[in-house]
């Protein structure tokens, strides 16, 4: 069975209310809440309602092709999919190791849109929330009023945004939409003179990134009760770790942890995912429902994003990070922290990270090598994982001999957070709407709890759907420009 | 030959509202590229119904940027009301303006895809085709948004540039008629 608020039993008496679209995140979701007369809540469900088709339409493409296609999945994280496809087909190419330049330029703008997205979710979409508080003036709840009230928060957030913008420019070509990465390596190489151009404002960046991690932190002080109980629910934890079992967001093996911490699984090779994870659909998502194997499709479910994977891995390999990541482990007094408002704590420590990997990559003479494709005996499939911005992104692809794809699955981060999003909203609706009328104010609270996982909604809509009812659309003139089908048929 | 710098009206800021349909916010994305200048840019105009605010339904505005074609029946409800609430109104990017990749679905049956994804599946277990009432109807074909209504601005790019995009708005803002030169245009 589902989780309570997931099915009201007679949804056909009570009141709908809903949230369309949910705004401040990326792309197209809504929420629908059902009421009785005593406005206690019966169901809470986050509908995903767009589909886009891209496993089916990739078939038949040649591979070379994919990277820089599925890139389209989503215009914030574009990197995560033209990297995580590239990845699987290295293996398709035969490149098992990459050449050293190549490595490190996939991981400079990896570490790049680390940084620029990271920066987007919280100074541009997320902060009005935490700033202003939940239910403030909806006029004023953006970053135009972030911009207005507090200027030099919202201007660092600019500048942290551009500057992961202009890796990913160096290393992909362009800033939305490159097309640096192919199958086997890199076609492009960094200049002296680009990474000179990078390593001018890094102190800023730097002091910026943990102004960002001091800003959450005091945040959650000055709130403490509302960051640690709002929409929390234990859930297990998955993300990839790197093989030494450090934060590694570019490459490694999947971890997952129960909700106490203990490991369920260790050690996975990105190949043998499908062994450890499945895929559950429901009538009214899109989106499907990924849960562990091992756990069942009732119990499996998970969370992905920044605050699994800071508490997945044994250490973040870069002093100013591991120090952030520390003082949230002793702020819970060791405890796995389920709390979705910590998301926030969790992504700003990581956007550090990401300026000290950055640092890193620009101090290493490799990074300018220009030899930059590997390749070896052909392979028909592979796998590609990455942790996007929002957690685990997964790509596999089979080739058949005349170099087209003929198979195509995608799970993307947002999807594995799919139950967690649902439960906490309902967790949510319990404890601030049950017997109050839904005022905006309140119907922002539910909005709050969805944003703090960063959801990217466009990424998680690559599936095609049905048609329940008929339609006609018609131009701006009256004609006919298409009739709606119902159940898969053209009427 | 060189422009004027933009003039500031002093007195009512131009309403804008922004949509993603079926796009990918990449050209949202670059609208936001323009950095710092996102500071003057909002002294002269006021955001309306957008991705980056809490107001979910337009009001009357001045001019309505749309990302992303048409995949189903709820995008063509929101174009009509941006197309009934804006002055001005322009199709931001290759979707937009000719369905961008998600068309790449239209020369698919539909039944084929959707048993693709939801029941043959890699990994899917116990599949079937969502089918609630919530869920918006799809178009069978991806559709640009000038198939429905009449689009006054054509902005291409996959996405747009963020120069583009400035150089739009601010010809715009001021009054002039929009003029990309040499360099801005780009069909990638």
């Amino acid at each position: 069975m589902h989780s309570p608020l997931d099915t009201a039993e007679h949804p056909e008496k009570l009141r709908r209310v809903v949230i369309e679209p949910v705004s401040r995140v990326e792309g197209h979701g809504k929420v629908t809440i059902l009421l009785d007369d005593q406005r206690k809540v019966h169901q809470v469900r986050l509908h995903i309602v767009e589909f886009r088709g891209f496993e089916r339409f990739i078939q038949g493409r040649p591979y070379w092709e994919v990277p820089v296609m599925v890139q389209r999945l989503c215009g914030i994280c574009p990197v995560s999919h033209h990297l995580a496809a590239s990845k699987a087909l290295d293996a398709v190419v035969g490149a098992r190791t990459l050449t050293p330049a190549a490595e490190r330029i996939r991981r400079l703008m990896h570490y790049g849109q680390i940084l620029q997205s990271h920066a987007l979710h919280f100074y541009h979409l997320a902060s009005p929330d935490l700033l202003f508080g939940f239910d403030a003036d909806p006029r004023k709840r953006n970053v135009v009023g972030v911009l207005a009230a507090y200027p030099d928060i919202a201007r660092q957030g600019v500048l942290l945004r551009k500057y992961g913008q202009e890796c990913i420019r160096v290393t992909a070509g362009k800033r939305v939409h490159g097309t640096g990465s192919i199958p086997g390596g890199v076609n492009k190489r960094v200049t002296a003179e680009e990474r000179d151009e990078l390593r001018r404002p890094l102190s800023d960046i730097r002091a910026w990134a943990q102004a960002g991690v001091a800003l959450v932190t005091e945040l959650h002080e000055h709130n403490r009760d509302l960051y640690e109980q709002f929409g929390t629910v234990k859930s297990s934890l998955l993300s990839i770790v790197g093989r030494d079992g450090k934060l590694d967001l570019y490459d490694g093996v999947l971890r997952a942890r129960d909700a106490q911490g203990a490991i369920i699984f260790d050690g996975v090779e990105p190949k043998d995912y499908h062994v450890q994870l499945r895929e559950n659909v429901r009538s009214w998502s899109y989106m499907k429902f990924p849960f562990i194997v091992s756990r069942g499709p009732e119990e499996g479910w998970y969370k992905v994003g920044p605050l699994a994977r800071i508490q997945n891995c044994d250490a973040i390999g870069t002093p100013l990070a591991e120090a952030a990541r520390q003082e949230l482990i002793a702020d819970s007094h060791g405890a796995i922290v389920h709390a979705p408002l910590v998301f926030h704590w969790a992504r700003m420590i990581e956007l550090l990270h990401a300026v000290e990997v950055i640092e890193g990559l620009l101090a290493d003479p490799a990074l300018l090598g220009d030899e930059l494709v590997a390749s070896g005996p052909r392979a028909r499939t592979g796998v590609g994982i990455i942790e996007a911005p929002r957690g685990t992104l997964i790509h596999q692809y089979e080739v058949d001999e005349h170099d087209l794809v003929t198979m195509c699955n995608l799970i993307v981060s947002t999807t594995h957070n799919n139950q967690a999003m649902n439960e906490a909203i309902r967790q949510v609706a319990r404890q601030h709407l049950d017997g109050h009328e839904p005022t905006e104010g309140l119907l922002n609270h539910i909005e709050v709890a969805i944003r703090a996982f960063d959801p990217c909604l466009s990424c998680a809509t690559h599936a095609l759907g049905k048609m329940p009812l008929a339609v006609e659309i018609v131009d701006a003139q009256g004609a006919l420009v298409e009739r709606l089908v119902r159940d898969g048929e053209r009427l | 030959m060189t422009r004027a710098a933009v003039e500031i009206p002093t007195k009512k800021k131009l309403r804008v509202a922004t949509t993603s349909l079926a796009g990918c916010f990449g050209c949202h994305m670059s609208l936001l590229d323009i950095d710092e200048r996102l500071v003057p840019l909002l002294e002269l105009v006021e955001l309306d119904a957008s991705p980056l605010t809490d107001i979910k339904h337009p009001g009357p505005c001045d001019l309505g940027l749309i990302e992303g074609g048409l995949c189903n029946a709820d995008n063509v409800r929101m174009l009509r009301v941006f197309r009934e609430q804006c002055k001005v109104l322009v199709a931001m990017g290759a979707c937009a303006i000719n369905g961008g990749l998600p068309a790449q679905r239209n020369h698919l049956d539909i039944r084929d895809c959707l048993q693709t994804v939801y029941l043959s599946g890699h990994g899917v277990e116990r599949g079937f085709i969502p089918n609630d009432p919530e869920l918006p109807l799809p178009l069978k074909q991806v559709h640009p948004l000038h198939d429905v209504v009449k689009i006054d601005y054509f902005l291409p790019g996959c996405p747009p540039s963020a120069e583009a995009i400035w150089q739009f708005l601010t010809d715009i803002i001021a009054g002039r008629t929009p003029h990309l030169g040499h360099g801005l245009i780009k069909y990638d």
